[in-house]
């Protein structure tokens, strides 16, 4: 029998079967390297990227960010997301784009410190909430002076990564933010003249824990101490009766199958307010341009294409940052390169050559006005807003440099006394909690540089116990901030910071001087308790040395109070004094 | 050995002329009311450093040690050199502070003052009423008592402590006047006629008075022993001498006892222990001219008159008595040289350094039973008669 022939592909065949893959298509099924592996994760990162934007935009404007996130469980697995800021707001056609495009955005192709980076995050999870609910994204809006909000409903469209819109309504919307009650006293809620809210309904799961959006937004309020948060989540009858069993540790849940399906009344769930502890906007970081030592071939190949300049000199010294026109032309000469060909002509190999000149060439490190540090005050006030210990300190580094980029790092210090805080015990390892401009990082701790150098530091030498390699053990917090024009992260969901040496080694000191602070502190609290223990000591006996002159003399009761009195005197002279 | 020495006036051997028991160089004691006077007096001390000049207080007494006592060639004894240690109230001193006061108080007010006496033990009892301030261990109150003596310059017997310890035994050719301590009745002991036993010396010996007509000398024996056999063969009517046993170190009663009776009826003191570094250094030493750590109260408890019998390193060699002996262990060389080197009595007789360093040529010690080789009783038949007669003593 004649074996049936294979069906040979032909180059026009294939060329049938390729076509262009979209973003969104690619995003949808790589969903993990968003932040949306999992259900609970999805919750977390969404809440994540709608304040995030909320956080940028209102710091953009100079408004001191009011936020309000609230959670709504639909359904068992369903949840509905509302984020309001009181930011700008957004002008009507930009509202689709920014919700429904991947990769669209302000911040990718300037180099200035901001949280947001790439104009993925809300779209992304605009497109999650679509993909496992079916619902649109809605966005309300409102920008200041303007007599209408817009009610905005959107929905990506995964194949051309362009949004389509189902709802367009004027609305007479205003951002309103309740708050939590004081005392007991409720305050009444303020309304803001602009802002903006959106709403995503997704399949989620909500659990307490070091992971949860509790812990995020409880981070966010160290972090941004210029920041007012309002909380709250409301879950479905059942879910709340399962969630106040958990806690209580039964696992009994045989009430819990009944009406699982009824949504909790919202307006009884009080609010969580994190209150802000300065009302100094940050100062707003410069936008820079690219350093020459931070530029690939690549990149530079490209900045050269589109450059308006005339001559490769003028392309040199006005796209790049700290390269004058001096150095453009020594630069040129070690390249072997005419200064005044034109850029957009410059060869492949030519460019290779300017390339390797670029890297042998001494240049100025890049200006460091465009990182925005939080500060030392401003960290210690938001670890004493947010943890209850009794030692605080924060150091700020200067800026410096990896691949061109400046950065800088901070960390703050939190250590309890043993038994004060629940939440911190001395045998467990300490919090470090790791920030990236300004944004938490909860997840792929293990995977960070910040672990990874707090792990490296002696701990010892400070007064901890530490575990060879790992984090020291305490009740402490440990906060370390990297501040960039570029984070290198790991991923883009933005969960880790990337191993370059320059910045361990900055962390590395940066978290050293917070020890050397904990340990003066430590020595200080020890020498008390010691004096402490030789007082009590020294008070037990005293009376006694005084009756027993007091038989030999047949002193009187009063002489021997007197004696006791100024026994202790003496003795306290030079013995507590510290 | 039937024959004893002739003449009563050569009765003290003549060696070397030991301190004699002339009125300046007997120790004065103590009356309770002057010891409870400067128990007042440490304690004004201290309460004047408080109240009136507001500084802390300190406590000095004499150190007690070898090192801060000299040979008194004079007074025949370690007398106490000038180093003092002080106690100031710091945090470190104020529990040992108090416990001195309340030593003091207690010692004042239920010792002196009522005419009481207390063990060391029954203190230590006693203190468990103090609360935290009890003491933990004898051991602490007992070197509390010995501070307060040396600060005090006091013997605690004269203060009313008792000790514990037995105080030695005595036979022989003497009358101990004593008193029944309730009705005052004199009571006379004749320690010639106890049959097989013998008199204990009791721990406070300064009211007693003797009478030992019939003794030439007195016979200081390390071991129980040797002793029973003296007394078996009442070898004390053959030599005419008393006969004491010590136990090992003497106590300080028999100490005392020694020197009151030595002084009293004016009796040379030969010692008789087993030849080893602990039987020259300790036991002899401390008998002769007191010890580094009783250094403060050295004058009560010393007999200077004392001379060593025996056993020598020599009268191994002499008596045939090599295949007896033991090696040296490693603590006896280790005393002997520590000896040779800081203890000012050996430094100051070149016949001990002499005998010390035989001792430690040869390596071995002997015991005082070992002359037994030659026969149970050789030892008061041949050895003792012949040493006395010849006089073979070390100073």
């Amino acid at each position: 029998m004649r074996k049936k022939p294979m069906v040979q592909e032909t180059a026009e065949s294939l060329a049938g079967r390729q076509r262009e893959i979209s973003v969104s298509e690619f995003f949808l099924k790589n969903r993990h390297l968003l932040g949306f592996d999992n259900p609970r994760k999805a919750l977390m990162t969404t809440v994540k990227e709608a304040v995030d934007n909320a956080l940028d935009a209102c710091e953009e404007a100079g408004i001191l960010p009011q936020i309000s996130v609230e959670i709504q469980q639909t359904a068992d697995t369903r949840f509905r997301v509302s984020i309001t800021d009181n930011g700008p707001g957004i002008v009507r056609a930009q509202i689709p784009k920014i919700f429904a495009k991947l990769l669209y955005g302000s911040k990718f192709h300037r180099l200035r410190m901001s949280r947001g980076q790439q104009g993925i995050g809300i779209s992304a999870a605009g497109m999650y909430g679509q993909l496992t609910t079916g619902t649109s994204t809605r966005i309300l809006s409102r920008t200041k002076g303007s007599k209408t909000a817009h009610a905005i409903d959107v929905q990506i469209d995964t194949r051309k990564n362009m949004p389509t819109i189902l709802k367009d309504e004027e609305s007479d919307w205003h951002p309103v933010f309740y708050q939590a009650a004081i005392d007991g006293k409720p305050v009444e809620p303020v309304t803001a003249k602009s802002g903006t809210c959106v709403t995503i309904e997704m399949e989620a799961a909500y659990v307490r824990g070091r992971l949860s959006v509790d812990e995020y937004l409880k981070q966010c309020a160290v972090v941004n101490p210029h920041l007012q948060l309002h909380y709250r989540i409301v879950l479905t009858r059942a879910a709340a009766r399962d969630e106040e069993e958990g806690r209580k540790g039964s696992k009994a849940k045989a009430a819990a199958a009944e009406v699982a399906e009824e949504p909790a009344p919202g307006n009884d769930v009080p609010w969580t307010t994190f209150l802000r502890a300065t009302n100094q906007v940050p100062d707003q970081p410069q936008e820079i341009k690219p350093h020459p030592h931070g530029v690939e071939l690549g990149m530079l190949m490209q900045m050269l294409k589109n450059s308006p300049a005339r001559t490769v000199r003028a392309a040199l010294s006005q796209d790049f940052s700290r390269v004058s026109e001096k150095t453009a032309l020594e630069i040129c000469e070690r390249a072997k390169l005419n200064p005044k060909a034109n850029p957009t002509r410059i060869a492949h190999q030519e460019s290779e050559a300017l390339f390797k000149a670029i890297a042998e060439t001494k240049l100025m490190r890049p200006p460091m006005d465009c990182l925005s540090p939080i500060g030392e005050a401003a960290i210690e006030a938001g670890l004493r807003k947010e943890i209850v210990a009794d030692f605080y300190t924060a150091v700020t580094r200067s800026p410096t440099v990896y691949r061109g980029n400046p950065f800088l790092v901070e960390a703050g210090l939190a250590y309890a006394k043993p038994g004060d805080n629940a939440d911190l015990t001395a045998e467990e390892p300490i919090r470090l909690m790791r920030f990236a401009n300004r944004v938490p990082l909860l997840y792929m701790a293990g995977a960070c540089s910040m672990n990874k150098a707090a792990a490296s530091v002696n701990w010892k030498a400070y007064g901890l116990s530490q575990p060879r390699g790992s984090l020291p053990l305490g009740p402490m917090v440990l906060m370390v901030h990297i501040a960039s024009v570029w984070v290198p992260f790991t991923s883009e969901s933005k969960e880790a910071v990337a191993h370059y040496p320059e910045i361990i080694k900055e962390l590395a000191f940066c978290l050293q001087e917070c020890g050397r602070r904990l340990s003066v502190f430590l020595h200080k609290r020890q020498r008390l308790a010691e004096a402490d223990r030789k007082r009590q000591y020294m008070e037990l006996y005293i009376p006694h040395l005084a009756l027993g002159l007091k038989d030999i003399l047949d002193l009187k009761d009063r002489d021997e109070q007197a004696l006791v009195k100024q026994l202790h005197t003496l003795l306290e002279r030079t013995h507590l004094e510290t | 050995m039937a024959k004893a020495p002739k003449k009563t006036p050569s009765r003290k051997p003549p060696a070397s002329k030991p301190a004699s028991a002339s009125d300046d160089s007997r120790p004065r004691l103590v009356t309770r009311d002057e010891a409870s006077t400067r128990i007042v007096n440490v304690g004004r001390e201290v309460y004047t450093d408080v109240i009136k000049k507001n500084r802390k207080p300190t406590m000095r007494f004499p150190i007690r040690a070898l090192s801060n006592v000299r040979y008194d060639i004079k007074r025949g004894h370690f007398e106490i050199r000038g180093k003092q240690a002080t106690r100031t109230l710091t945090y470190n001193t104020v529990k040992t502070f108090a416990q001195s006061m309340r030593l003091l108080a207690t010692t004042k007010k239920d010792l002196l003052d009522k005419q009481d006496i207390a063990g060391k033990r029954e203190i230590y009892y006693n203190s468990k009423s103090w609360a935290e301030c009890r003491f933990d261990e004898q051991p602490e109150s007992d070197a509390l008592l010995d501070d307060m003596e040396a600060m005090l310059g006091v013997n605690r017997e004269q203060l009313g402590y008792i000790p514990e310890e037995r105080g030695g035994e005595v036979t022989g050719p003497l009358i101990v006047v004593d008193r029944n301590a309730t009705t005052g009745e004199v009571v006379k002991i004749n320690c010639a006629k106890l049959g097989s036993g013998a008199w204990s010396i009791p721990s406070r010996v300064e009211h007693l008075s003797f009478d030992a007509k019939g003794a030439k000398f007195i016979l200081v024996i390390e071991t129980a022993s040797l002793f029973q056999r003296l007394v078996h063969h009442q070898y004390f009517e053959k030599a005419s001498c008393i006969l004491i046993s010590m136990s090992g170190v003497p106590t300080r009663a028999c100490r005392r006892f020694i020197r009151r009776l030595a002084d009293d009826q004016r009796l040379p003191v030969l010692v008789f222990t087993d030849g080893d570094p602990y039987g020259y250094c300790n036991i002899y030493r401390t008998l002769k001219v007191g010890s580094g750590q009783a250094a403060h109260i050295n004058r009560y408890f010393c007999v200077p008159q004392a001379h060593y019998l025996g056993v020598t390193p020599q009268d191994i060699i002499d008596y045939k008595l090599e295949d007896a002996t033991h090696p040296l262990e490693q603590a006896d060389i280790k005393r002997a040289q520590d000896a040779l080197k800081n203890d000012p009595f050996i430094l100051h007789h070149k016949e001990w350094q002499a005998a010390l360093h035989q001792m430690l040529k040869m390596g071995v010690r002997i015991e005082q039973q070992a002359f037994a080789k030659h026969g149970l009783n050789y030892v008061l038949e041949h050895y003792l008669p012949e040493k006395i007669k010849r006089q073979h003593f070390l100073p």
